[in-house]
């Protein structure tokens, strides 16, 4: 059907917003932990320049989330945004904040200016995602349903918080693997240990955390908490659950090319199994996808515009990683803007 | 500006007007760096095309500077645009609840061609050092493309709010049979698409010449300044004409589409032949005009090529289905603020033009440049005019005779809204400040290094030594490599 293959892109969106956008959050995260200035020097340039080639494109994903969901399932959006309107406005806020923050810090030259920005960056990067998580979080439990108002129980109750602190503990998670890696990359080895003792932590932290999650969702959120714990929904948490634990092993191995696929694997089969277990409601329990999707016609032509996208969209976007990960991006320097610079000579086409 | 409060207040709910003012104080901010989203890159690769073609190092530069500076204005761009996507939700559930799936597609487009737009963007900026110069130019040749498909999906989307259609009502009044195809390209969208399209590109045209113009009026009157201002100020002089019969058409099919928009802008009261146009001008709640220079019959010769023009009149329509008087003034005003400062501009180009067909130089007078100068300044005002105008106009409703912005509106209290305007007005000033702050820093550090080109680093750069951040990976890689 039309409407299951729109909230299949949906998913695959979330998805892809979970682990593009987290792992970028995840760096804002070991930004903020990094340490004072001298201590933290370190960690933070590697985190910037792991970061600043691929963050604008790594956050778009969240604005497809929010079409999808508008033109795909407008009574989803509307019953979302309604309920949950303080956590989406401060989501918003930190947005913004971090979003500036970071853009602003690298061409400032004076210190203070650079760690006013800095930490405007580092601490929004901890408060979105749980904003976002908490959201999330809330919708499960079933506290909201079409027509609900914005109240603070919808998103403070113990299944939101959970979600909130297991999210940030996954961009956290995510971060420490990636930028283990880009150690690696930028020949960094000092770093390589120090990222990767903080992808360990946040792993324990993340079982930890899940652990709780099972125990409060169990009457919190009945529907998603079974269908995580029976059927498809639990074979997807386990083999992400390995995945999790190949991605330490693969750490301890300094394969961090193969850490970074498991990582993502597993934040991503989290993700999905969270999706199928909510199935077939968008909102469990009382806004079903069919319930919830827009005209039949409009669907198709998501789905269409949704394909040609993925043509147009999809070789870009490798190429960006490519490049990335051959190091064949790097930003402009002071040196580069002067007039002094050494003017490469143009060849001729 | 008093009895607009008091309107607004009378006409919906409390939260209304907080809802209205903190999207258009985001929507206001944000319309400020679209001209440069969509065209800074296109100018910046006719620059760069400039400096490879031949070889020319200056262009080269330019086109590095410009781009150091995109790389702020495009994360900055991409924040404030994506406030206004939640706002979307969090002000307006009302209409994206009932309508997101008549008009959400052109969001869909938008939304993928933005992040063809950020991948290729991230290529070109962090492509200068290391690929090959003309592999990099075509990597980034793509981009002004995907900026006109953004816009696209954007203005598609504003047009079906002003022209809605490709829909029909159900006896519940929920829209069904959903033609997509009618539902993008409505009425106004040409009209729009255009007139935003060239209005961006010269506003981004005279705005980055008037850097220049400042400089050579500061007496740097050498090659660089002559290309940055050159460049970008021949594109704006060009496209200048272009948009003035653009605004001539868009405001006759407003007049043909929307003539309740068509009467605020002009603040025609009583449906009429022989209708005055007012520059300026007050209108009053009992349909009476003070102030305003009134020229007879121009209005209906505009509207239609003939005095004897029918001219719709506010008045033909229920004062609940028409911008009251306070808000058909802002709209007037605002539409003959962005129909003078057009209309200068052009006068501007045609200076421009006839020196440099005369001989081939820029003028001489410090006059052309001062205008120069502001020319960039008054453009951004007239972007901000032609919203105000389109936006304000269309008042009552959201959804153009379909749904009222007071039906649209968020349940969220007063209180929490206006708290929360604050908030964002802060953080907006803020960030805006720091941005401008961090591009005048910038400017003075090149030109601090520009004029002492040759000797070592300049002052400002002693503390830039020891940043809290990294200092770049290649050149100096064994430095920081080593580890400290």
């Amino acid at each position: 059907m039309t409407e299951d293959a729109v909230a299949w892109v949906l998913l695959a969106v979330v998805t892809a917003y979970a682990c593009a956008g987290g792992t970028d959050y995840g760096a804002g995260f070991w930004d903020l932990l990094a340490g004072g200035t001298r201590r933290g020097k370190r960690p933070r340039w590697l985190i910037d320049h792991a970061m600043e080639p691929v963050w604008e494109t790594n956050n778009v994903w969240l604005i497809f989330v929010l079409v999808i969901m508008w033109t795909g399932f407008p009574v989803l959006f509307q019953t979302v945004f309604t309920a949950m309107w303080l956590p989406l406005a401060l989501a918003a806020v930190g947005l913004v904040l971090r979003g500036a923050g970071f853009a602003l810090r690298k061409p400032t030259q004076r210190l203070a200016g650079r760690r006013v920005y800095g930490a405007v960056f580092a601490v929004s990067s901890l408060l979105t995602p749980f904003f976002l998580g908490a959201a999330v979080g809330g919708l499960a439990t079933g506290r909201v349903a079409p027509g609900t108002e914005a109240s603070a129980d919808a998103w403070s109750n113990g299944t939101s918080v959970i979600a909130g602190l297991l999210t940030v503990a996954a961009t956290a998670f995510l971060g420490a693997v990636f930028l283990t890696a880009d150690a690696r990359r930028f020949d960094a080895a000092d770093l390589v240990g120090y990222f990767r003792l903080r992808a360990w932590c946040s792993l324990a932290v993340l079982a930890v955390l899940a652990c709780v999650g099972l125990v409060v969702t169990r009457d919190d959120a009945r529907y998603v908490h079974d269908g995580l714990t029976s059927g498809i929904g639990l074979a997807f948490v386990l083999v992400a659950v390995v995945s999790a634990l190949a991605t330490a092993v693969l750490l301890y191995r300094a394969a961090t090319g193969w850490a970074r696929i498991t990582a993502v694997a597993s934040v991503a089969l989290v993700v999905v199994a969270w999706g199928l277990a909510q199935r077939p409601y968008l909102i469990p329990t009382s806004l079903t996808v069919s319930e919830a999707a827009g005209a039949t016609t409009t669907l198709r032509w998501l789905l269409l515009v949704t394909a040609i996208a993925v043509v147009l969209v999809g070789p870009p976007l490798v190429l960006l990683y490519r490049l990335d990960t051959a190091g064949a991006l790097q930003p402009l320097t002071e040196a580069d803007l002067r007039r002094t610079a050494a003017g490469r000579e143009p060849e001729s086409p | 500006m008093n009895s607009a409060i008091d309107h607004f207040l009378a006409d919906g709910p409390a939260q209304l007007l907080p809802a209205r003012e903190l999207m258009a104080f985001t929507l206001g901010s944000h319309i400020l760096l679209v001209p440069f989203g969509v065209a800074l890159p296109a100018i910046t690769l006719l620059m760069h095309y400039r400096g490879l073609r031949k070889g020319d190092a200056v262009a080269l530069l330019l086109a590095r500077r410009w781009s150091a500076v995109m790389a702020v204005q495009f994360a900055i761009g991409i924040v404030t645009g994506t406030v206004l996507s939640f706002e979307l939700g969090l002000l307006w559930p009302g209409m994206m609840g009932r309508w997101g799936d008549v008009f959400g597609l052109g969001f869909g487009v938008e939304a993928w061609a933005f992040f063809l737009e950020a991948i290729l963007i991230a290529i070109y900026l962090y492509g200068w050092r290391r690929l090959k110069p003309w592999t990099h130019f075509w990597l980034g040749l793509p981009l002004p493309l995907a900026a006109l498909m953004g816009a696209f999906g954007i203005v598609a989307a504003n047009a079906w709010m002003n022209t809605p259609r490709g829909f029909s009502l159900d006896a519940s009044g929920k829209p069904v049979d959903v033609d997509v195809r009618r539902a993008i390209f409505t009425p106004m969208f040409g009209p729009e698409y255009w007139h935003f399209v060239v209005g961006v590109v010269l506003t981004a045209g005279y705005v980055i010449a008037g850097v220049y113009a400042v400089g050579w009026l500061r007496g740097r009157r050498d090659r660089y300044h002559r290309l940055g201002f050159t460049v970008p100020f021949s594109v704006a002089a060009i496209l200048t004409p272009v948009q003035f019969m653009l605004g001539d058409s868009i405001a006759r099919s407003v007049f043909h589409k929307q003539p309740v928009k068509f009467a605020a802008t002009e603040i025609v009261w009583k449906t009429d032949t022989h209708v005055p146009e007012y520059m300026f001008g007050r209108l009053h709640a009992d349909g009476t005009i003070s102030g305003g220079i009134k020229i007879p019959q121009l209005d209906s010769i505009l509207a239609g090529f003939s005095p004897d023009t029918k001219v719709t009149g506010l008045s033909s329509v229920p004062a609940s289905d028409r911008p009251t008087a306070t808000q058909a003034t802002i709209a007037h005003w605002a539409f003959d603020i962005m129909v003078t400062i057009g209309s200068l501009l052009v006068l501007l180009a045609l200076w421009y033009g006839w020196c440099w067909l005369r001989r081939r130089d820029l003028p001489r007078s410090p006059w052309f440049f001062r205008c120069a100068a502001v020319a960039g300044g008054a453009c951004l005002l007239t972007v901000e005019c032609g919203w105000i105008t389109t936006e304000v106009g269309r008042q009552p409703w959201i959804v153009y005779q379909n749904m009222r912005v007071a039906e649209a509106v968020t349940d969220t209290r007063a209180p929490t809204l206006w708290t929360m305007l604050g908030l964002v007005v802060v953080l907006y000033v803020l960030v805006f400040g720091a941005f401008l702050t961090v591009l005048l820093r910038m400017s003075r550090r090149w030109r601090l290094a520009d004029e002492g080109a040759g000797t070592a680093a300049a002052p400002g750069d002693v503390e830039g030594d020891t940043p809290y951040g990294p200092r770049p990976l290649s050149t100096t890689g064994g430095k920081d490599g080593g580890g400290t």
